[in-house]
């Protein structure tokens, strides 16, 4: 196996040349972009310094209780982060919904992941735990994300169609069949194409970073087949909780359209 | 069948008291913005009033789930609405919400002739014209057999001539199966011609009852 090439300060200030060129691009067309992108590759450098020290010191003291802890905040962050992401103005009862489906949706496939695919011991070793974790929290956040907006602009843009719908006697949730389903369909189409991708259009980020730290390809592509299906089901359950309970937000008792 | 008493929604309706008898035709007129459409919405529970109480068949109709209610009173819309789907989809599509027995083709062109739509079943509903998915929609609801129906300006999209048809033959469907129509509508003549109740709403409140 070879050794892994480390990466000197001043090997990696010279790739921040990538962003010097984008600052030039924007300024010379005149795109009012230079502050977010300062500001965001600051955000970056920083957040992933201060990720590696915490890193460095819960993977050198492994234990459950630092692990759970690391995940609630992931979980914490992601929950709000698809709050903010939202572009509609979401009711507290949508926001408890994202909440729990967030929670119960990558818990459980959390949970399954650690314990039945990977069969990991002990369970909470953060090295595998948490990016694991961080991976199926980060890509139910997007789905989610995606799903909210098409749910709260399908309720919107449709109102008419489902209030027609309710004169004629439907139930709600026959009413809104449509929307919610294309939410959900909406919310795991990037994934499904992803995997359509992989491999060919491009090596995904933790097969690389594992090929780069010297595991031979086969192993690492073993592992990626794994966290895609993991991925896939994580954004699946979690965006099916969240759109089954959803809709239900947009009625009160009566069955009568909230908008 | 319908008493409402001491009816306030928001800002936009103030009623006393108001009866609309059973097994008869009430046309609702009044000027556009006066709440005949939030009149009608009442009535299915597609929304509730703020203040007051509607009874409907002598029970209070909160105490009435809105799903049941609204298969028996059913309401179309001033602007009909076309799902996805032909002629047939559509006009399915009331029995399939309101989980009624499905029907065959012959029944679906009896109603496609009653509401004089000389178009094939399996026709996008997407290609018809503003009054011909009016009628459609009109079809529709007459395909679901409800006791009573509540229906918005059924003839807003309509010519004259046309107009005058297809309400003639709404009226002689409701009629013939003994059936309740409550209908708002522009137009005096039609109130005067078919109505055996008509009710005048303005700024909210009933002005006068003929």
């Amino acid at each position: 196996m070879e050794g892994i090439v480390d990466l000197q300060v001043f090997q990696l200030l010279t790739a921040y040349i990538f962003i010097l060129i984008l600052l030039f691009i924007v300024r010379k067309r005149g795109i009012k972009r230079e502050k977010e992108i300062i500001i965001s590759s600051i955000r970056m450098t920083l957040q992933l310094i201060l990720t590696g020290y915490i890193l460095t010191y819960v993977f050198s003291n492994s234990n459950p209780f630092i692990t759970i802890s690391v995940i609630c905040i992931m979980e914490t962050f992601a929950i709000f982060n698809i709050y903010k992401r939202v572009k509609s103005p979401l009711s507290f009862n949508l926001k408890k919904i994202i909440a729990l489906s967030m929670v119960i949706g990558t818990s459980v496939s959390i949970l399954y992941f650690i314990l039945i695919v990977l069969n990991l011991s002990p369970w909470y070793n953060p090295r595998y735990f948490i990016p694991i974790s961080g991976m199926l929290i980060g890509n139910s956040m997007t789905g989610i994300s995606l799903g909210v907006n098409k749910l709260v602009d399908g309720m919107i843009s449709k109102k008419h169609i489902i209030e027609t719908s309710l004169m004629l006697g439907a139930t709600p949730k026959k009413a809104s069949k449509s929307i919610v389903n294309n939410a959900f369909d909406s919310a795991i189409l990037p994934t499904i194409n992803a995997m359509v991708g992989m491999g060919i259009v491009f090596l995904p980020g933790m097969m690389t970073g594992q090929i780069l730290s010297g595991i031979s390809p086969l192993s690492a592509i073993k592992y990626q087949i794994a966290i895609m299906l993991g991925i896939l089901g994580s954004v699946s359950l979690t965006v099916i909780i969240f759109v089954q309970l959803g809709y239900k937000t947009f009625f009160n008792n009566e069955h009568q359209l909230k908008l | 069948m319908f008493v409402l008493e001491n009816i306030k929604y928001k800002d936009i309706l103030n009623i006393k008291n108001l009866t609309i008898p059973e097994r008869k035709i009430t046309c609702l007129i009044g000027e556009s913005g006066s709440g005949k459409t939030t009149l009608l919405k009442l009535l299915n529970k597609m929304i509730s009033p703020t203040k007051g109480s509607i009874h409907f068949k002598n029970k209070a109709i909160k105490y009435i789930d809105s799903i049941k209610l609204r298969r028996n009173v059913v309401m179309l819309s001033q602007t009909p609405v076309i799902f996805r789907g032909t002629i047939k989809d559509n006009l399915l599509k009331g029995l399939n919400f309101s989980e009624k027995p499905i029907v065959n083709d012959n029944t679906l062109k009896e109603i496609l002739s009653k509401v004089h739509l000389d178009k094939s079943l399996d026709l996008n509903a997407k290609e018809l014209s503003g009054g011909e998915k009016q009628r459609l929609a009109l079809g529709r609801i007459m395909l679901m057999n409800a006791d009573i129906y509540l229906l918005d300006e059924p003839s807003s999209s309509l010519d004259e001539n046309t107009e005058d048809i297809i309400i003639n033959e709404f009226v002689k469907y409701i009629k013939t199966n003994n059936k309740t129509l409550v209908m708002v509508t522009h137009s005096k003549t039609i109130a005067k011609t078919y109505a055996d109740n008509i009710i005048e709403i303005n700024k909210g409140k009933v002005k006068g009852e003929i």
